[in-house]
């Protein structure tokens, strides 16, 4: 079901409303059953990979708590009689037999999601290679589904079953909870990846009706509906019509057909969240945030702070961190500080875990060498940026312009536009095609080219592109309100009521009359539906 | 807290009620209004402002809406008719025009124009929208959306236009609010008239086919007429317009005329009578041989006006006074659209408004 | 805790570590920075800090920081 899909609105109003008619206490297993049913609606086989995580994770999930329970009663029970190093020694063994637990169940689920996702793309390769050296010998492709969602939750239950390792959080002791932190549908679609931690709490708490957290949640519901369907949908026409004809359109169009899709998948990927969020928010339960503003950020570091939030701590806390500072890693780089000296030795660790992160971002998203190259490009810019880091530093303290309000647009657009060039990965068919077309842009770059008669066929009419004027202009007026001042919404609702409710009134015309719905336009997938 | 919420549903329902005016308002302004362009598409909504009866109902597509003239049937037998057909109107849309009709009226004789029955799946959706759109709302309605959808399509773009029409905010012209709420008549009784005249031109062979039977979907709405005009006492007759092309096979003639056989029907294919009628394809039609043009119309109608008055027994409405008056306003309209069509052909040598 | 403080100033020399209360949370270090402490940690006081102990708390100030070595040296 995508977001714009009439069939999802009448789901989520009849899931808000038996949500609140029926008894709190049925409330969260009432959820649960409903997003079931829409992993059912979406396709009945979908029920058995997700059945197969949930009561996999849980399962080890319990045996973690078990072994820990067990070493704490040991511990306890023979405080007296236990040396240090007794005691160090029965712990490193209860921690291995956690460890091989840990290791099993995540070998099981991150196996279930690269058979899926990953065989056509192995055998695609390895054809590859047999045609280099000339067997005439293929394998054929197989045919898999890809549940919907299935990088997100098995990240989500992966991120759990760590926390359970570490001690962070408790396991969950009713496999239908954990199920509704695993399917928990307005997720599902998109993300974002939660941690156990930080759902829990509110999505099994009992809510009551509350006219206020109902009319928050509606707003962001609307908000989010307005970027993806006035927005997003709208730009997608042009963008396609771009990316799809490599031929037709170079030079300064690939740069047009590059910041288009920067516009369409921010509208798509932040709205598509914003209903998200929304949704919940409707039903009292608070889900993490994934944006904070993206193209405000002055530089690539904090762009992947701001920008698909949850996925990026991910990373960051489960593959980062556990590859630096692992000690065969503490080791690695004593020796190669004893060999290359300080400066490479002391790189090491960062390097190879930051490329381990990109790598698997990048083949994460998709199943492609696009999105392999991808990751690595933006690990080679990070660390590239890291490097110059000194130089930047230098260069601000002579000049002093740090602190100048055009250096701040400098960084801002600098950014917008590393980060979209990066993204052409994402819009051309294969990698030699996307740097072709990424020296294109510069070589055949012919100002008198962008015309408006050039403009108007790529499939949008000139009240298109008016109207997209006034909404990314508007986008950006919230944008900047939200960076300095806080939350729009609760401007909005410190107003008079009259606002509150003719602001509601607009959004919903706008998004019914400018929508980009329906016959004429192509329903477009969500961008991130399926990774 | 009781009076607090009070407030607030109140609150919610006044904004609800605010919101769903305006959308009202705006689906009125978005909804195309056929009146200066495809006026085809204006055709069905038309059969709800008549207020006088008919005794004889066509029901098909192009075939029947612009080759018969119930005012031709009304001056020359008093006989009372009405057309419920729009372009491209397949064979199902047919079934439920007539069923929706039947909720109005009980006409005596139904005539069919076959055409259509060549189609068996639902083809265009904007043909379908031009037919079904002008349509009250009923069941009858719902069941004809449903049965004609393609597969882009969606009940609730149908019962809530504007989700089909809210792009057309960029194409809105002075037109459209002007007929917001109450549009021109354009046609005579469902009849689209045209003075123009084009002569026939040579059609490329018709193509072979592999199969030559008709749809069975299509077929079954046949007979689903068919048994609904039994059940009313209702004559059933099927016609085929005369015209060049699209080409009507000789194998679909056979099977249409051995299904009338089977069930008693009167089947008239005018292609093969047109000398007969006096149809002259370079003087009666008005696009090179596809559809009559008024002559070409009146000489079919007049030709099987004979027909209908010697067969059934109906009435001659020209003596009823309530009739008369109504009539002669349909008459006088009638002959002032030839009379602006014909000013409008000498001047610019085609026809501007209609 | 003086070693610390030595290893936290040569990667930022501008910080005042024996005040800031807010490293993490207020963007002063970022992971790579983490990752370098940790490291310099390993070499000078033979304490491996384990992943799941890089949180906020733990690395907001020099003082946090310092607990949470004397604790992995207890362990």
């Amino acid at each position: 079901m995508l977001f714009t899909s009439y069939s999802f609105i009448g789901f989520i109003t009849v899931v808000f409303l038996l949500y609140y008619l029926l008894p709190r206490k049925c409330q969260w297993p009432f959820l649960l059953a409903a997003s079931y049913t829409f992993y059912f609606i979406a396709s009945p086989s979908y029920l058995l990979f997700i059945g197969a995580t949930t009561v996999s994770t849980y399962m080890t999930g319990r045996r973690l708590d078990a072994l820990k329970e067990t070493q704490d009663a040991y511990i306890k029970a023979n405080k007296g009689s236990l040396s240090r190093e007794e005691k160090k020694a029965y712990k490193a063994s209860m921690k291995a037999k956690q460890w091989k637990w840990l290791l099993g169940c995540l070998l099981f689920n991150l196996g279930i999601l690269a058979v899926l996702k990953y065989t056509n793309f192995v055998i695609a390769n390895f054809n590859g290679l047999l045609r280099m050296f000339g067997s005439g010998g293929q394998i054929s492709f197989v045919d898999l589904v890809l549940p919907m969602g299935i990088s997100f939750y098995t990240f989500q239950t992966m991120g759990y079953i760590i926390d359970v390792y570490r001690g962070t959080c408790r396991a969950e002791k009713n496999l239908f909870r954990l199920a509704l932190f695993v399917s928990f549908f307005p997720q599902l679609v998109q993300g974002p990846i939660s941690r156990y931690s930080d759902l829990a709490k509110s999505l099994y708490e009992r809510h009551d009706f509350d006219t206020r957290t109902v009319a928050y949640g509606l707003y962001r519901i609307l908000w989010g509906y307005f970027k993806k369907a006035v927005i997003a949908d709208r730009i997608l026409t042009a963008v396609n019509a771009i990316i799809q004809n490599p031929d037709t359109y170079q030079g300064g169009f690939v740069f047009v057909g590059m910041m288009f899709y920067a516009f369409e998948l921010y509208a798509d990927f932040t709205g598509g969240i914003d209903i998200t969020i929304g949704i919940a928010e409707t039903m009292g339960i608070t889900v993490t945030e994934n944006f904070r503003r993206p193209y405000l950020s002055k530089n690539i570091k904090e762009y992947w702070n701001r920008w698909h939030i949850t996925m990026g701590t991910w990373f960051t806390d489960y593959i980062f961190y556990p590859i630096s500072v692992c000690k065969p890693m503490l080791n690695v780089s004593k020796v190669s500080r004893a060999k290359f000296g300080d400066f490479i030795g002391k790189r090491v660790p960062v390097y190879l875990s930051s490329f381990a992160v990109w790598f698997t971002t990048g083949i994460w998203h998709g199943a492609s060498w696009n999105f392999i190259v991808w990751g690595l490009m933006n690990f080679v810019v990070i660390m590239i940026s890291q490097e110059c880091e000194p130089l930047y530093k230098k260069f601000h303290n002579r000049f002093h312009v740090k602190d100048k309000r055009w250096y701040g647009v400098f960084e801002i657009l600098r950014t917008i536009l590393l980060m979209s060039s990066l993204r052409m990965f994402d819009c051309y068919r294969d990698v030699p095609l996307t740097f072709r077309m990424f020296g294109n842009m510069f070589t055949h770059f012919r100002l008198s080219e962008l015309h408006t008669e050039a403009f108007l066929e790529l499939g949008l009419t000139g009240a298109d592109y008016a109207l997209l004027s006034v909404c990314l202009l508007l986008l950006f007026a919230v944008s900047l309100i939200e960076e300095k001042k806080g939350s729009v919404r609760d401007l909005i609702f410190a107003a008079p009521e009259i606002v509150r409710y003719a602001v509601f009134y607009v959004l919903v015309l706008s998004v019914i009359i400018f929508g980009a719905y329906g016959i004429g336009f192509d329903q477009s997938q969500f961008i991130y539906n399926q990774f | 807290m009781h009076k607090k919420s009070f407030v607030w549903v109140f609150k919610a329902a006044a904004f609800l009620a605010v919101l769903l005016v305006t959308l009202f308002f705006l689906q009125r302004l978005l909804m195309p209004k056929y009146m200066s362009d495809i006026v085809e598409g204006a055709l069905t909504a038309e059969y709800y402002e008549e207020t006088t009866g008919h005794e004889v109902l066509f029901v098909g597509d192009c075939e029947v809406y612009e080759n018969f003239s119930p005012i031709t049937l009304y001056e020359e037998y008093g006989i009372s008719s009405y057309i419920r057909g729009s372009a491209q109107q397949l064979a199902w849309q047919s079934y439920y025009m007539l069923e929706d009709t039947l909720r109005y009226e009980m006409p005596r004789v139904v005539v069919f124009n076959v055409l259509a029955l060549k189609y068996d799946e639902p083809q265009s959706e904007a043909y379908n929208r031009m037919t079904i759109d002008g349509m009250e709302f009923s069941k009858t309605k719902l069941d004809a959306i449903k049965a004609s959808m393609t597969d882009r399509e969606n009940t609730l773009d149908y019962l809530l236009p504007i989700l089909r029409y809210h792009s057309r905010w960029s194409d809105l012209s002075a037109e459209d609010l002007t007929y917001m709420f109450s549009k021109d008549k354009i046609s005579h009784n469902g009849y689209y008239m045209r003075v123009d005249v084009r002569p026939a031109e040579g059609f490329p062979e018709p193509d072979i086919l592999a199969d030559y039977t008709l749809g069975s979907n299509a077929m079954g709405y046949l007979d689903k007429m068919r048994t609904l005009c039994e059940e009313k006492g209702i004559a059933l007759v099927l016609v085929k317009s005369p015209s060049l092309f699209p080409h009507w096979y000789d194998e679909w003639d056979e099977q249409i005329a051995a299904y009338a056989a089977q069930y008693g029907l009167d089947y008239f294919n005018y292609e093969k009578l047109a000398s007969e009628v006096g149809i002259d394809y370079n003087t009666d039609t008005y696009d090179a041989g596809l559809h009559m043009n008024l002559t070409g119309a009146e000489k079919l109608t007049s030709y099987f006006g004979r027909y209908l008055k010697e067969n059934y027994e109906l009435t001659d409405h020209r003596a009823d006074p309530e009739y008369q008056s109504v009539y002669a306003e349909k008459i006088q309209f009638y002959d002032y659209m030839e009379a602006v069509q014909r000013k409008e052909l000498s001047e610019y040598g085609e026809i501007v408004s209609y | 805790m003086e070693a610390l403080l030595k290893i936290l100033t040569n990667l930022h020399p501008e910080v005042d570590f024996e005040t800031s209360t807010d490293l993490v949370d207020g963007k002063i270090i970022d992971s790579f920075d983490i990752v370098s402490i940790i490291s310099e940690i390993n070499d000078e006081y033979d304490v491996v800090i384990p992943a799941e102990e890089i949180v906020p708390d733990n690395f907001n100030s020099a003082q946090a920081l310092y607990e949470l070595i004397v604790r992995l040296e207890d362990e």
